[in-house]
């Protein structure tokens, strides 16, 4: 196994994005990823891209190939493969393309992430984002995946004590950060106040506990270590990609206030690049809901079991923190197009390696995590990335 | 422009209901809902009433007040989405009712929510060349929403009718421009009982785009800026959207003071921006600009740049009710009632 390293990152703006086409926002980011990586069609081994259900959205499967037949490439053949993985589908589709590059089996290979999920009503939206959890054992009974996770929520705060304003610094936390984002879909600040009084979806989380349905678009393009520094003066190497896997519903699961699939991927992941939680200076991470937040840095190791609300209280997840936590936003401002995410997340910690996220930007930032959610955590996907200089 | 309106006329059934009760019944937060819309109560037509029944009231009111002769009346155009008939025009009943047949032309318009200014804009057509001595546009609805859809919380019914003339002008329109373009916000095909909508599409891709941008068109032609006017009408499907537009396009809150009804009254669809207008001049002296810009789904606007004029001083409105009449009186209903009245509820047999 080689080396594998991001040449290159694009994006579009996250959002309401109506006047823009599936295909158009996909091509967007990944000729940005590919301009910004100095590469030419002709080097390009393949494209993986992640996304969630274009099916039920956009009535269209086989997007891999669409997106590069209509970015002209449809005559060059060569190999496109959609990976899904719920709300993880983008960092699972990194993980294939980290995989084929360090294989050797390609050189260079564009790992793209697409979703359109708000040319749908709403309602519509929503049975759709459930359908990452058990339809069988979980939704069929009601359980949508607010639902879900205010049931984990509500279990934190009986067994550990987290309280509901803990849970509101989050949200309050992703909108200040969304504020210096260009590309985020939301950049209105909130306060503890607005999130605690608007509306429930699922008690004990209200509107601003959960992430948007958003429209959007990221891309990376992954080469050799070796050879890397012809296409980047910047190159930011891969120190770890890991996947792990748990039950489909919370009901089955050994603790359920724990994403033990994030426990194992993590512990991996700082296994294959010999690093531990104390290292990481920057970090993107699954925000979907304000628990998924507090819930994931303690399955990553950033705080103890059932510290997360405190530790979130004292400031050691904000910008000048131990570990500064969403300066993109995360999925709750910057926004949630269940495919995107994953990939944006390596794009945002791309940039914030290199020195280039402008206001959001991180002192000394080496090493960078981040961790992706399917459903309630069926599946993790656990990255490291470093400065490679 | 020689054309301009000659008299008006309003009418808004008399029984309502507040969004609390009807939260009350699907388990909803009604009470942050109408607040959410801006919307405290919404018109309710009773079973005996529909927009032929509404268009009839207000314009036998317009008649009286400007001492028309029916017979003098050239054409009848109302716009609506819920005429009684898929088949059958409005417009010829209406027109029977007040006395106007047979010399006239009529039809019916639909242009969701602004299918009454259209026909302001035809009847200023007709007037201009003078083919027609008066020409009358209505715009009337009793609009339904499906039960439980945010629509139901705001829906309302109500009407407003305007005769357009040349001579004894109450207000003169100085201008009127249109912005018009396909965008799928709200629909209702045929044979279906209640309209679909896309959600928050409905918003900034077609209400206020069409508003802002027909607003700017408007005032760019007559060399105006939202200083210039006194007054200033929006389509209002809720009590949220005009306040923000009127901001947006740089209006206060003493211009849209009498031009935001639906609070009162809840969304009366092609009556909203016309019973706004209607309130509007109810308290207008003479002089006074007024900037008017109705929204239909599908989506346009129209806008209009009137000034009253010193007929206003002598037009008689004493007959008729004022539309604060509408805006403060109403019987409450509870959910069954209105269900009953709006024919929600299931009767069996065929």
């Amino acid at each position: 196994m080689r080396d594998v390293a991001v040449l290159g990152v694009g994006m579009t703006k996250f959002g309401e994005l109506w006047d823009r086409s599936f295909r158009e926002i996909g091509i967007e980011a990944g000729l940005q990823a590919m301009v910004e990586a100095k590469l030419s069609s002709g080097d390009l081994g393949g494209l993986f891209l992640g996304n969630m259900a274009s099916g039920s959205l956009i009535d269209q499967e086989q997007i891999a190939p669409l997106i590069l037949d209509y970015a002209g490439l449809g005559a060059r053949h060569l190999p496109a493969v959609r990976v899904e993985g719920g709300g993880a589908s983008g960092s699972l589709a990194l993980h294939q393309g980290y995989l084929a590059v360090a294989s050797g089996l390609y050189d260079f290979v564009v790992v793209g992430g697409a979703e359109k999920l708000t040319d749908v009503p709403d309602v519509t939206g929503n049975q759709i984002t459930s359908s990452a959890a058990d339809h069988e054992w979980e939704v069929v009974f009601g359980a949508t995946l607010p639902a879900l996770w205010a049931l984990i929520a509500r279990r934190h705060m009986h067994q550990y004590g987290t309280t509901r304003e803990q849970l509101a610094r989050v949200a309050v936390h992703a909108h200040e950060m969304g504020s210096k984002n260009p590309n985020a879909h939301y950049r209105n600040k909130i306060t503890i106040e607005q999130v605690l009084g608007a509306g429930e979806v699922a008690e004990p989380l209200g509107m601003f506990d959960c992430a948007p349905l958003s429209d959007g678009a990221a891309a990376v393009v992954l080469g050799p270590l070796e050879t890397a520094r012809k296409y980047t003066d910047q190159p930011i190497r891969i120190a770890a990609s890991q996947v792990a896997c748990d039950t489909m519903a919370v009901q089955h699961r050994r603790d359920v206030t724990t994403l033990d699939s994030t426990v194992v991927a993590a512990r991996r992941a700082f296994e294959q690049a010999h690093r531990a939680p104390a290292d990481v200076r920057v970090a993107e991470i699954h925000d979907a809901y304000t628990i998924s937040a507090l819930v994931s840095l303690e399955d990553l190791g950033f705080s103890e079991k059932g510290h997360a609300g405190p530790d979130f209280e004292a400031g050691r997840f904000g910008a000048k923190g131990d570990v500064a936590v969403n300066m993109s936003g995360g999925l709750k401002a910057q926004g949630a197009p269940f495919g995107a995410v994953g990939v944006a997340q390596v794009v945002e910690l791309v940039r914030q390696l290199r020195g280039q996220a402008k206001d959001r930007q991180v002192a000394d930032a080496r090493l960078a995590l981040a961790q992706d959610v399917g459903g309630t955590g069926a599946t993790s996907v656990v990255t490291l990335l470093e400065r490679a200089d | 422009m020689d054309a301009g309106i000659v008299s008006y006329g309003a009418y808004v059934p008399r029984y309502r209901i507040t969004p609390i009760e009807i939260g009350r019944v699907w388990g909803s937060d009604g009470e942050g809902m109408g607040q959410s819309l801006n919307v405290h109560r919404k018109s309710v037509p009773a079973p005996d009433e529909d927009t032929i029944t509404i268009s009839t009231e207000a314009l036998r009111v317009a008649l009286v007040r400007g001492a028309i002769d029916p017979q003098q009346i050239g054409a009848i155009y109302v716009g609506s989405e819920s005429h009684p008939y898929a088949v059958k025009p409005t417009a010829t009943v209406v027109a029977q009712a007040v006395g106007a047949t047979p010399n006239l032309t009529a039809a019916d318009f639909e242009f969701a929510c602004k299918a009454g200014t259209a026909a302001i804009q035809t009847c200023l057509g007709l007037v201009g060349a003078q083919m027609v001595r008066y020409g009358v546009a209505i715009g009337t609805d009793t609009s339904q929403g499906a039960p439980a859809d945010a629509l139901e919380y705001s829906a309302s019914a109500g009407g407003a009718a305007f005769v357009i003339g040349r001579e004894h002008v109450i207000a003169s329109v100085e201008r009127t421009v249109s912005y018009t373009t396909d965008t799928p916000d709200f629909w209702r095909r045929e044979g279906q009982r209640y309209p679909s909508h896309s959600g928050r599409f409905t918003g900034e891709p077609a209400y206020f785009r069409h508003e802002t941008e027909c607003a700017k068109r408007l005032m760019e032609a007559s060399g105006t800026t939202p200083k210039d006017y006194r007054h200033v009408v929006f389509h209002q499907p809720n009590g949220k959207f005009p306040q923000r537009v009127g901001k947006q396009l740089g209006f206060n809150e003493s211009q849209m003071r009498y031009g935001l009804v639906t609070p009162y009254i809840g969304n009366t669809y092609s009556a909203a921006a016309l019973l706004g207008l209607a309130n509007v001049l109810d308290h207008a002296g003479p002089g006074e600009r007024i900037l008017v810009v109705g929204y239909g789904s599908g989506a346009g606007s129209d806008a209009f740049d009137l000034t009253t004029t010193d007929e206003i001083t002598k037009y008689d409105k004493s007959f008729g009710r004022p539309v604060q009449f509408y805006l403060d009186s109403g019987v409450e209903l509870t959910y069954g009632v209105y269900a009953k009245f709006r024919g929600k509820i299931h009767m069996g047999g065929s």
